[in-house]
This record gives C-alpha cells, structure tokens and sequence, in this order.
C-alpha cells in the first residue's frame, strides 16, 4: 500500500498511457472487454487519486522524481540544481485532479452508450484515454517544459476527438480550429519556457521561482505564458474557437473538454502564483485578469441568450461561468502583495474562484451531457426543432433541472455558495465588480429557463412521440454528477474546508511550493 | 568559425520567422498557407531553442572523440527533438482535416469553408 502510495503520481498518468495503447489488442477479444477495460482503468485511477489525496491532505506536497533511486530524492548528491523530471503533486494538483479523475470516469460510463452506434469505437477510447493521460500529466507536473509536452497530448487527441465524427462537416471545422489554436498556443508557451531557461538554466517551476529576478525577459515570458493558456481557455478577446469546437464533439468529449480547459486555467494559476509569486507584488497583473474575467463573464452569457443550437448554447454559458473564477483569482491576484487584505477578502476571493471551478466542473458537464441525451434522442443540436421532450425523457428532464438551477446560482444548490463568496469577497475589494457579477447570474437563469422552456415543456410533438427515455449508462453518468452537485449543496462547509481552503492555501504559500523540491537547501 | 558570426544572429532569425508566422495566421485564408505558417511558428521557436543551447567556449555533448574543456548541457536539444516530434504530429493532424474540409466543402478558403458562426 505504501508503495502504491508513493508510485502513485507516475501510476496516474502512466495507467490511462498504457491502457491506451493496450485497447486496440484487447478490443479483439469483442467490444465488452474492451469497455470493462476502459471503466476498470479509469475506476483504478480514480482509487489512486484519492489515496493520493488524503496523503496530501494529511502530510503535505508530494514529489516524484523520475529515474531518481528513490521517488522523493529531487537533489540527489549535493546538487543545487533539479535536473530531472519531477511531478511535484501538492493541494491545489490534487484537487484538480480528483475532479479529472471523477469526470472522465462518468464521462466514460456515458460513452458506453452514447458513442455505442458510432464506428471505430476502439479509436475512440484510444484517444479519451490518451486525453485523461495528457491532462493528469499537466496538472501533476513540476516542470515547465513537461507541462507544454503534456499540453500538446491533451490538445492533439482533443482535437482528433471533436473531429470523430467526420462525417459531418461542422465537426471537421470544429477539430480543425481547435488544433490550429492548440497549435499557436503551445508554440508561444514553448517560446516562454525558453526565455526562462535562457536565464536560469532549468525547467523546474519550483528551483525557477527561487531564483526569479522578475527581469524585462521574464516579463515577457510571463505575457507569452499568460497569452498562449488563456487562449486555450476562451478568455473573451480569444473566445471565437470556443464555442465552434466544443458545440460539434460528442458531448462526452465536452464534458472532457470543459476539464481540460480547468487545467489550463490551473496553468496560468500556477504560473502566476508558484511561478512569479510574490514577484507579482503589484495590483496590474490582478487588474487585468479581474477586468478580462469581467469581459469573459458578460460577453459570453450576452452571447448564449440569442444562441439555438443547445450544445453552443451552453459553450458560451461555460465561457461566462469561466469569467466567475478570473474574477475571483483576480482579485486575490491583485492584493497578493498586501497581507492585510489577503486576509480580509484575498483568500476568500481565490478561495471563492477555486470553489467555482469545483462546481462548475460538476453542473457544465451535467449539463452537456443532458444536451447529449436530447441529441441521442432527437438527433438534433436546434432547440426550436424540439419540444414537450419532458414527456418521455423524464429522468433527463430532472438532471437538467439540477444543472440548471446550479449554473444560476439558485439557493441552496453548490453554484450559489460559491457565487456568493466572490460576491461578498469581491464587494470589499470594489463594488461595482460584484454588481456586474450578478447581473450575469440573472441573464444565466434567464436564457436556461428559455432553453428549459422550448426543449423540455410544451405539446409533445408527434415526429418525437416514441422518443424514450436514453440508456442506463447515460443516466448513471449523469447521476454520477448529480449527486456530487447535491452533496457539495447540503454540505458547502465542509467541500470548502477540506478541498478547497487546502488548495488556496496552497496557491497563496508559494514558499512551501519551492520546499517541495528545494527541500532543505535554504 | 563561431567568432565570426555574430551572436545574436540566430535569435534575430528565430524573431524573424515568428513575425512572418503570425502575419500569415492573421492575414492569409488559404488553410494550406496557415499550416505552413504554423510549420513556420514551430521552426522558429526551435531555432530559439537550439540556438540557446551555445555557449560560448563550450563543447558538443557528444561523448566520441571529445576536446578538451566543458560540455555544454544537452538540454535544449532535448527540448528541441521533442517539440519537432510533437509539431510533426499536429501537421500530420491538421492536413489531414483539411482533407477532410475539402471533401466536405470543396473549398479550402477559410471565408467560403466556414459553416460554423455566431
């Protein structure tokens, strides 16, 4: 078990790498081996990841140190400098990646049925497994340029994966402007990591941070970091791709994606608070995030009232949600230098953002995949095309409704707590921030109860009188979902104080993030 | 001989490649030419790479038939073979979807193959 343990990191992302390449030869044996494989692998990884995380939560950062003669030796021999590859796995990793390891298992489940007419269904899992692989990589690793290695699996299988059903045109365009974006942002993020390497001679976040000179190159290398992840999550000036790639995927794939734009987010969390910390000690950095957030948050739901294709629809909602988290990290950005207001709202602020991404992770999912269960249905995206679905779909119908009333921050469900702690902790830091921030909220209930209303409501329509009520596999996966949206409503208190307080605590203490791999050299 | 050549010359060519890059990302629309300027992308920020990797007075990390006087870390190599590799696969990628657009559309124009909007 302790060696479970402490092989844990690299057996995270190593299970889904070799399953991947392991299902063309199983899927000979007939598709049902190939599945049990699949959810067995991801149930596995799943175990890990919270053996994993009650370690971290009881004794602190993990490393793993790869090719060293034991796991946690990272200066092996009196050396200064880190010069293997090390996955430092500390509060804010692991609460990604339970929250990776959780969607990409429901989103599995959900596959069995929804992709179950579809061919080359081995590719497929091929694919989802090498996407679980590459995001588990970027949120786990320690090291710059790791980081951009595994960014690139994530977005090539992303890509290949929102083009899978190429016989439709728009799925093709979709795939295709999310890998050129990929592409040029995976460049600019390459071109970073070596303007730091040009002046410090490593790759490691944590040795970077401690030498950190905040110098013009580094400067520049923070923008192209800045730039290339925050194109990857849809920030508003950048958002256009968004919406066209993750309307035509499958919607499993959505749910997969929405994650993987999380971890990107947690990049540019990582870099702006491990990395640069409290070199940042000025308020223009978390200026410019909480004004971007702002911009993300109300073009993106202005965007989704007038939208008819349901799975786009609610892309632009998941680009508004993300402005709620920029919001709030930016805020506690922007006072990072001033203890005193860390203290007061900063804490809360990042807390409140980091909360979001919690409860966005478990209703934007909930909700693509109910978009997905009317597709499998009705096969239709167009919301005017459909009708009195709540007739027959009566299970779907309830899901949505949960996701629904989460997305808009209705009390008590999860998206209202952690909406109202950017509020509360946001109000302190400038009024009209938090005003802005509910007045999307409103507009978000708003054009829900419109889809609500013309998808589920109404007369049933003849041509979907025998339309039934989807698979099981579908409905537990969404269940999956549903349930932790209802636990982490009955009980916010408790998610909070042991997730997601860890995990801000752990972005804001930059200083044990060094430790972590600097250890005792002072 | 390296003295020749002045130093900042590879970067001044890496900075070049990256300019004429993003010219053709944001103003060519034949999808063809936009791979090319992300091949262009890629090439550039490898020559950043390698061109990292000197340092003046020291060796090549190869191990045969060595001078004598420091070695070089062989990391931006590393970092430069990997990346290759990587941007091989995302061309491989992208052409191939554009095969597929023009099997959709008929065009490869970004103006006229474009279904998605809004």
């Amino acid at each position: 078990m302790d060696k479970l343990l402490t092989y844990s990191p690299i057996l995270i992302i190593a299970i889904p790498l070799a399953v991947a390449f392991l299902i063309p030869l199983i899927s000979r044996a007939g598709g049902k081996a190939r599945n049990a494989l699949v959810i067995a692998s991801l149930a596995f990884v799943e175990f890990l990841v919270i053996i994993l995380a009650r370690d971290i939560y009881l004794n602190g950062i993990h490393i793993y140190t790869l090719g060293a003669i034991a796991p946690d030796l990272a200066l092996p021999g009196g050396v200064m400098v880190p010069i293997r590859i090390i996955l430092e796995v500390d509060a804010m990793s692991i609460f990604m990646g339970i929250i990776w390891a959780t969607v990409s298992l429901t989103a599995a489940i959900y596959s069995l049925s929804h992709m179950a007419r579809e061919t080359g269904q081995t590719r497929f899992y091929t694919l989802s497994l090498l996407m679980v692989a590459g995001c588990f990589g970027m949120i786990f690793t320690g090291d710059l340029f790791n980081l951009f290695v595994f960014l690139e699996i994530t977005s090539i299988s992303g890509a290949a994966l929102i083009a899978f059903r190429t016989r439709f045109a728009d799925a093709v365009e979709g795939g295709f402007k999310y890998i050129v974006i990929s592409a040029v942002a995976g460049l600019m993020f390459l071109f970073g990591v070596g303007l730091l390497y040009a002046q410090y001679n490593s790759l490691n976040i944590g040795f970077l941070a401690s030498v950190m000179q905040y110098s013009m190159l580094d400067k520049i290398a923070l923008t192209l970091f800045l730039m290339s992840l925050t194109i990857k999550t849809g920030m508003v000036p950048l958002h256009m791709w968004y919406p066209d790639s993750y309307s035509v995927a499958p919607a499993n794939i959505t749910a997969m994606l929405v994650i993987t734009s999380h971890a990107c987010m947690y990049a540019v969390f990582r870099v702006c608070f491990s990395l640069y910390g409290i070199t940042l000690g000025v308020a223009a950095l978390g200026w410019i995030v909480v004004i971007i957030g702002l911009l993300t948050m109300f073009v993106g739901v202005t965007m989704a009232v007038f939208q008819t294709d349901v799975m786009r629809f609610m892309s632009y909602h998941a680009i508004s949600q993300m402005g709620y988290m920029w919001l709030g990290v930016g805020v506690g950005l922007a006072v990072l230098g001033n203890p005193e207001a860390l203290a007061t709202y900063g804490r809360d602020a990042i807390g409140g953002g980091i909360f979001h991404i919690l409860n966005h992770a478990m209703y934007k999912p909930l909700l693509f995949l109910t978009a997905g269960a009317l597709y499998h249905r009705t096969a239709t995206r167009d919301l005017n095309k459909m009708g009195g679905l709540g007739h027959n779909m009566k299970f779907t119908l309830i899901l949505y409704i949960i996701g629904t009333l989460s997305i808009a921050g209705i009390p008590p469900l999860n998206g209202f707590a952690s909406k109202f702690l950017i509020y509360e902790s946001v109000y302190q830091f400038n009024p009209v921030l938090a005003v802005v921030a509910m007045l999307v909220s409103i507009i978000t209930l708003a054009s829900f109860t419109k889809a609500f209303q013309s998808a589920f409501t109404g007369p049933q329509l003849p041509e979907y009188k025998d339309v039934k009520e989807v698979p099981k596999p579908m409905l537990i996966g969404m269940g999956i979902l549903a349930a932790g949206i209802i636990f982490t409503s009955i009980f916010p208190g408790l998610v909070l104080e042991h997730i997601v307080y860890p995990a801000t605590d752990a972005l804001i203490n930059q200083a044990a993030y060094v430790n972590g791999i600097m250890g005792g050299i002072p | 001989m390296m003295e020749h050549v002045p130093l900042n010359f590879p970067f001044l060519a890496a900075a070049l490649l990256v300019g004429i890059s993003f010219y053709i990302l944001i103003f060519k629309r034949n999808l063809i030419k936009l791979i090319m300027g992300i091949g262009m992308l890629a090439s550039g920020v490898n020559l950043f790479l390698v061109a990292l990797g000197y340092r003046a007075g020291g060796n090549a990390p190869i191990y045969t038939d060595v001078p004598e006087g420091p070695m070089v870390l062989p990391v931006p190599q590393a970092l430069t073979l990997t990346s290759i590799v990587i941007n091989v696969a995302v061309l491989a990628l992208m052409l191939t979807m554009v095969i597929l657009i023009y099997r959709h559309t008929g065009n490869i124009d970004s103006k006229k193959s474009r279904i998605l909007k809004g």
